[in-house]
């Protein structure tokens, strides 16, 4: 939007075009993945399938190893980057609620969306679920509105909050996620294993 | 004659080849775009414009749908709706390359079909409305937001799975 479809590299008609083709790259992924099936996707509250924390921690940690090293090479410019911002509360119990809508319907927004492009009726479902929370959530807005506009600390990241040297950071970031990945299968050979 | 066996429809990719795949989109996303994927903002539009086109006057004077409604242009045309077709061709794709469309209500065998829809249904009501809370669902806040180190990204991440990871127990029928 701003950036090279912006800055005159790619013409901004060209906007709509790159948003398709991101997106059948990333349903494309997903569902090859296993990420149309819920029961797969639950596997990781389980311990029978932990294939949404391999895929999600190590997309997580490719993602922010190459935005950093492209920062470092001078191809991208982190500080220009959309970063979400930080509204402590919302953030928190959003999530929550987020948490245990993901644990009732086995979903999350974007592997609905796999579901429902390979004919899952569950998915179908849930993302019908999902438009009535947000019909419920702005017909309720004012109610909201004081979490959803409160505690506000910025666009800031764990540099910003911590002031930890970026590259540290991810470092041990991906420490965690390979040690996470071990104990994933420890934990996996351990438990009773699930057909779906 | 056909000697071709029949193909397990329920073989996936290896993990860290699809985190990997995942996180190289991520990246172009950002070099090209300056900013994260999405889901659930194609769905927020989505509740706009039908609010919109059944009640005009009340999306207007609501304080959030008159965010999004545009003068002269509808709510539909954003970058993270054309991302979501996107999604749902690419999802296409891959499930008939690996013949898995059809339609079926996918659920554990302990369940009947009514129950998990139910379930479906008051989860995906709970996620929307989270994901307006959080302004992100895990794709937008948790996803793209950890790709770029955000605080509320991690907090969002650490949330959704840490609730999850406590409710899990209540819900062990449905899976389990």
């Amino acid at each position: 939007m701003e950036f090279l479809i912006s800055t005159s590299i790619i013409p901004e008609q060209w906007d709509s075009i790159i948003a398709i083709c991101i997106g059948i790259a990333f349903g494309f992924v997903l569902e090859s993945s296993g990420f149309s099936s819920s029961r797969k996707m639950a596997g990781v509250f389980y311990g029978y399938d932990f294939a949404v924390l391999k895929v999600f921690f190590t997309a997580a940690v490719v993602a922010v190893i190459g935005i950093y090293y492209l920062d470092y090479l001078g191809y991208l410019d982190v500080t220009k980057l959309y970063i979400h911002p930080t509204y402590v509360w919302g953030a928190i119990i959003g999530g929550a609620i987020m948490g245990v809508g993901f644990i009732a319907g086995g979903f999350c927004p974007g592997t609905g969306l796999c579901g429902v492009a390979i004919g899952k009726l569950d998915a179908w479902v849930y993302v019908l679920g999902i438009l009535i929370g947000i019909f419920i959530f702005s017909e309720l807005y004012t109610v909201f509105e004081p979490i959803y506009n409160g505690y506000y600390l910025g666009n800031i990241t764990l540099i910003d909050s911590f002031e930890w040297n970026p590259y540290w950071t991810i470092f041990i970031f991906s420490i965690i996620a390979v040690v996470a990945f071990v104990v994933a299968d420890m934990v996996r050979k351990k438990i009773k294993k699930v057909f779906y | 004659m056909n000697t071709k066996p029949k193909k397990n429809s329920h073989i996936y990719w290896n993990p860290y080849f699809g985190g990997f795949l995942l996180g190289i989109i991520i990246i172009f996303t950002f070099l090209l775009t300056g900013r994260g994927l999405g889901a659930s903002g194609a769905m927020k539009s989505s509740v706009v414009t039908i609010v919109d086109k059944v009640a005009p006057t009340h999306a207007e004077n609501n304080a959030y749908y008159s965010q999004f409604v545009k003068e002269d242009d509808t709510p539909m045309n954003t970058w993270l709706v054309f991302e979501a077709l996107g999604v749902l061709i690419g999802a296409f794709i891959s499930g008939s390359l690996s013949g898995r469309i059809r339609w079926r209500v996918q659920h554990s065998p302990k369940i009947s079909s009514r129950r998990r829809l139910l379930f479906a249904l008051g989860g995906g009501i709970l996620f929307g409305l989270g994901a307006q809370i959080a302004r992100g669902c895990t794709s937008g806040a948790a996803l793209s937001g950890m790709a770029v180190l955000s605080s509320g990204g991690f907090i969002t991440m650490l949330a959704i799975f840490g609730t999850a990871y406590a409710f899990a127990y209540f819900f062990r029928k449905n899976w389990i």
